[in-house]
C-alpha cells in the first residue's frame, strides 16, 4: 500500500517536473492561510501584480517575461523548505519569503544552492554584512535599524534624552520577535532608558497578562514587534487599558490597515514605522487599469494601496531593478540566479529612478555593495488616523544609529563565519 | 494463492515466531528492505528528499515511539513536541560543545536525555491516567517550549534564538548542513528508523512489551499477576522518549538544518504525531509507518493535484487540504477504529482465502 501510493507521487512529481520555459522564474513564498494570512495576502497581491505589470506593460523584463510560482508556506517552516525545494528546479531567480523564521532555513540552502535570497525589512539581520552573506541581501533596512529608528524617533520627541524613561517591547517570542532585543539593550545602556521585554507566543492571542504589566509598570512608551494576528489584539489590549496610543509604536510590520481597524476609533493615534508611505503612487493607477481592470488580479484585489500591498509592490520592484541590472552587467536578457546576485549587489535605488518607476519617495536612495547588503536603514514613522482611515506620514526619513548597529553586525555575522566555516570575502 | 500459511514448514521454535510467518511476507519485507537501502538512494533528488522522504522517516520514527507509549502501554501523551525539542536541544548542545564526536553518537546520546527527561516527566502516570495524564503530558509540552524560549544556555546565547546545525559528516559525507547530498539525508534517516524498528519490534514482543500490553488491558490485573507498574509505565515512557528524542535530533539537525521551539515543536507537532498513530493503527509498529505516511504525504499530494495539476489558487488549496484531512480522519475513525494497520491485517486475512473464499 505505501509502495502505491509512491508510486501514485512519483507518477504525479514526473508530471510535474521539467518544463523549462525560458523565462524568468520569480518564486513567490506567500501565505493567504493561518494566523499570518492577513499580512501574508496583501504583500503577495503587491508583489504578484507588480511583475503582472511589467508583463503588461514591458513585456517582462528587458523582453523576457516574468513567470510568477505562488507557493503556500502557512508561514510554516517545514512547509516553506517543501516549496524551496519545490521551486528552485524551475530556475529561481531569487526568492522573498517574507518570514524571519522560513529565512533562516533558506539562508544556508540559497548559499549552498547560488541563489539569492532577498529579505527585506526581516530575516536575519548581519546578513547586511556581504562579505559573510555572499548570497542573502536585506537591504533597503532590517530589524535593528527599526530599533534603532524607534529609539532616535523617541529621542527626538523628548529633546534629545531618554534618560531615566521606561520603554516595554512587545514582541512575538520567535526569531522575529527577538531580534531587535540586542540592539535594544545597547541602546538602553547608551541612552539611560529601562527596557522591560515581554514575550508574546505564537499566534499572539493571547496577551491580557502582558497588557495587565503594562498597565500596572505604565511605562512611558510601548515597542511592538509584532506580527499577523498579534498586532490587532495589541492594539485591542492597549485600548482596553487605557494606554496613550500615540505613546504606542509598532515597528513596520505591525503597522497595517488591518491591524488597525479591528479597534475602531479606540486605534486612532497608535504609530508605527515604515519603510514605504504609502501616498497616491501613480503606478497604482497604472496597475489598476493593465492588471485589476484586465482580469489578472492576484488575490481578489481589495488591497491595491494598502500599506502592505504598496511593500509588496516595492519589493518586487528591487527585484526588477536587479534582474534589469543583471541583464544590464551581463549582456544577457535570460539571466541566471548567479546574475542576479551580482545585479542586486551593483543596484543603486536613485530618487530620479523611483520617480521614472511612477513610486516617488517610495523608500530611500540606497545603492548596494559588496560590503553593504542593508542599505541606508533609514525609516519613517506614520501614524493611524482613524475617522479618516489612513496612516499619515509623521516624518521624513529617519537614520538609524550606524554607530551602533555596525559593530553589532560585524560581532555577529563574524560569529556566523567562525560557526559555518566562512571566509569572510567578495565573491 | 501465493499468499498462504500453508506448505512453509516451522521446524524449530525460532522460526515459529518469527515477524513475518508467512513467506510472502518475508520476501516482501526483504524487498521493501533492498529497495529501500539500494535502489532509492541513486534516484532520491533534493525535492524528493526534503519534501517526502526524509519527514516520512523521520516522523515515522516518532510515531513508533509514541506507538510505544500510548499504543502498547496506554498511556496518553500529548507532549511528543517537547520531547522532540529536548532531542533537538541535546543534539545542538552535544554538537555545538563537542565537535569532534561524531554526530550519530551526538543523535543516540540526544535520545537518551531526551529518555531521562521523559522517564521524568513520566512520573506523575503512576498516580493519574487517561485525560488526566494528557493533561500532565500536554504540561510537559508546554513547560519545555516555554523553557527552551527562556533559558539563552540552550540556544548557545545566539541574539534570535534560533538553532542552526553546523555541518557533520559520517565516514566522510555531509550529513547535516547545507552541503549535505539528498541521498546521505535520506540514508542517515533510514539506517535510524531501521534500528528504531527493529528495536521496537524486538522490546515489543519480549517480557517488557508483555508488561506494557498487560498494563494497557488492565492495570490492576495486571499488578495482581506480578507485573511491576513502575517499572512498566517508566520504562514505557522511557523507550518512547527515547525514540522521540532521536526523530527530534533528526529533525532538527538533517531536515530542517535550523528550527525555533515555539515554531517547529509547538502543540501542533504533539498532535500531528497522535493523528499519525491513531490513523495508523495503535500498538502496531505497521501503523506507524502507515500513518506517518498518510499524513506526510496527503498533503503534498493534495498539493501537487491542486495547484500544479488542476491550476487552482494556492489559497483555495491550502483551505481545501484543511477540510479533506479533517474529514479523511473522521472517516477513518468511523469506519475503521483501529487505522490503517487494520486495514492492513483485513486484506491479508481476505488474501490467505483469495482466490477462493470458502
Amino acid at each position: 500500500m505505501k509502495m502505491k501510493t509512491l508510486a501514485a507521487m512519483a507518477l504525479a512529481g514526473s508530471m510535474t517536473a521539467g518544463t523549462a520555459m525560458a523565462d524568468l522564474v520569480i518564486p513567490d513564498l506567500s501565505y493567504r492561510t493561518g494566523p499570518y494570512a492577513a499580512g501574508g495576502v496583501p504583500f503577495s497581491d503587491g508583489y504578484q501584480d507588480y511583475f503582472a505589470l511589467l508583463n503588461a506593460r514591458d513585456g517582462g523584463i528587458g523582453g523576457e517575461a516574468v513567470r510568477v510560482i505562488e507557493c503556500e508556506t502557512a508561514y510554516n517552516t517545514e512547509r516553506g523548505v517543501e516549496c524551496y525545494e519545490a521551486t528552485k528546479g524551475e530556475g529561481a531567480l531569487i526568492y522573498q519569503p517574507l518570514s524571519t523564521g522560513i529565512t533562516y532555513q533558506l539562508i544556508p540552502r540559497t548559499t549552498a544552492d547560488n541563489i539569492p535570497l532577498h529579505t527585506m525589512g526581516y530575516g536575519r539581520t548581519s546578513a547586511a554584512n556581504g562579505e559573510v552573506f555572499n548570497w542573502v541581501f536585506n537591504y533597503p533596512a532590517n530589524y535593528w535599524d527599526a530599533a534603532s529608528v524607534a529609539v532616535n524617533y523617541l529621542l527626538d520627541e523628548n529633546g534629545g534624552s531618554l534618560d531615566g524613561k521606561t520603554i516595554a517591547l512587545v514582541y512575538h517570542n520567535s526569531a522575529y520577535g527577538k531580534e531587535p532585543i540586542r540592539t535594544l539593550e545597547e541602546l538602553s545602556a547608551m541612552h539611560g532608558f529601562t527596557l522591560t521585554q515581554l514575550a508574546v507566543d505564537h499566534p499572539g492571542q493571547e496577551q491580557k497578562s502582558q497588557w495587565l504589566q503594562i498597565r500596572r509598570e505604565r511605562p512611558d512608551y510601548v515597542l511592538m514587534w509584532g506580527w499577523g494576528v498579534m498586532n490587532q489584539v495589541a492594539v485591542q489590549e492597549a485600548a482596553n487599558i487605557g494606554f496613550p496610543m500615540e505613546n504606542f509604536i509598532g515597528n513596520w510590520w505591525a503597522g497595517a490597515e488591518h491591524d488597525v481597524t479591528p479597534a475602531g476609533m479606540a486605534a486612532n493615534g497608535y504609530k508605527s514605522l515604515n519603510m514605504n508611505p504609502v501616498i497616491d503612487y501613480p503606478v497604482l493607477a497604472e496597475i489598476q487599469s493593465l492588471v485589476h481592470d484586465a482580469g489578472n488580479a492576484a488575490g481578489d484585489g481589495s488591497h491595491l494601496g494598502s500599506v502592505l500591498y504598496v511593500r509588496g509592490m516595492y519589493a518586487a520592484m528591487l527585484a526588477a531593478e536587479a534582474i534589469a541590472k543583471a541583464q544590464e552587467i551581463h549582456g544577457v536578457a535570460d539571466v541566471t540566479p548567479a546574475m542576479v546576485r551580482d545585479g542586486m549587489e551593483a543596484l543603486e535605488i536613485t530618487a530620479a529612478r523611483m520617480t521614472e518607476l511612477g513610486m516617488e519617495g517610495i523608500g530611500p536612495e540606497f545603492a548596494v555593495t559588496c560590503q553593504n547588503h542593508g542599505g541606508t536603514g533609514q525609516g519613517l514613522v506614520q501614524q493611524w488616523n482613524a475617522s479618516a482611515g489612513v496612516w499619515e506620514p509623521l516624518t521624513g526619513f529617519i537614520s538609524p544609529d550606524t554607530s551602533v548597529i555596525a559593530p553589532l553586525v560585524a560581532e555577529d555575522s563574524a560569529a556566523f563565519a567562525a560557526e559555518s566555516g566562512i571566509t569572510p570575502g567578495c565573491l | 494463492m501465493l499468499y498462504r500459511e500453508a506448505g512453509d514448514f516451522k521446524t524449530s521454535y525460532q522460526a515459529d515466531s518469527q515477524t513475518f510467518p508467512i513467506a510472502f511476507d518475508r520476501w516482501r519485507y526483504w524487498a521493501v528492505l533492498v529497495i529501500a537501502f539500494c535502489v532509492v538512494p541513486f534516484f532520491v533528488n533534493a525535492y524528493w528528499a526534503n519534501a517526502i522522504l526524509v519527514p516520512f522517516l523521520i516522523y515515522a520514527i516518532a510515531a513508533i515511539g509514541l506507538n510505544i507509549l500510548t499504543g502498547y502501554c496506554g498511556q496518553v501523551s500529548l507532549g511528543t513536541g517537547g520531547f522532540m525539542a529536548v532531542g533537538a536541544y541535546a543534539c545542538y548542545k552535544l554538537m555545538t560543545s563537542f565537535p569532534d564526536v561524531s554526530i550519530v553518537i551526538h543523535i543516540i546520546l540526544a535520545g537518551g536525555i531526551t529518555a531521562a527527561v521523559g522517564a521524568a516527566f513520566g512520573l506523575p502516570s503512576l498516580r493519574i491516567k487517561g485525560f488526566y495524564l494528557a493533561v500532565a503530558t500536554l504540561a510537559a509540552q508546554f513547560f519545555l517550549v516555554w523553557m527552551f524560549n527562556k533559558v539563552s544556555w540552550f540556544y548557545n546565547y545566539s541574539a534570535s534564538g534560533q538553532i542552526t546545525a553546523p555541518e557533520r559528516f559520517v565516514a566522510g559525507v555531509a550529513v547535516t548542513g547545507p552541503h549535505t547530498a539528498p541521498w546521505a539525508q535520506y540514508m542517515i534517516c533510514l539506517v535510524f528508523l531501521t534500528v528504531c524498528a527493529l528495536i521496537a519490534r524486538n522490546l515489543t514482543r519480549g517480557t517488557i512489551g508483555r508488561s506494557w500490553m498487560a498494563i494497557r488491558d488492565m492495570d490492576i490485573a495486571a499488578e495482581i499477576i506480578g507485573v511491576n507498574p513502575l517499572k512498566a509505565k517508566l520504562t514505557a515512557f522511557a523507550v518512547s522518549s527515547f525514540f522521540i528524542g532521536i526523530s527530534g535530533a533528526l529533525f532538527f539537525a538533517v531536515y530542517l538544518g535550523a528550527v525555533e521551539v515555539g515554531e517547529a515543536f509547538g502543540i501542533q507537532k504533539s498532535f500531528l504525531v497522535l493523528f499519525m498513530i491513531i490513523i495508523g493503527g495503535l500498538g502496531s509498529l505497521f501503523g506507524s509507518f502507515a500513518g506517518a505516511a498518510f499524513l506526510v504525504l496527503l498533503p503534498v499530494a493534495l498539493k501537487v493535484i491542486g495547484v500544479d495539476l488542476l491550476g487552482w489558487p494556492t489559497d483555495l488549496v491550502a483551505h481545501l487540504q484543511l477540510v479533506i484531512v479533517g474529514a479523511l480522519i473522521m472517516f477513518f475513525l468511523i469506519k475503521e477504529p483501529h487505522g490503517l494497520a487494520q486495514l492492513w491485517r483485513l486484506a491479508k486475512e481476505k488474501l490467505r482465502l483469495w482466490p477462493f473464499p470458502y
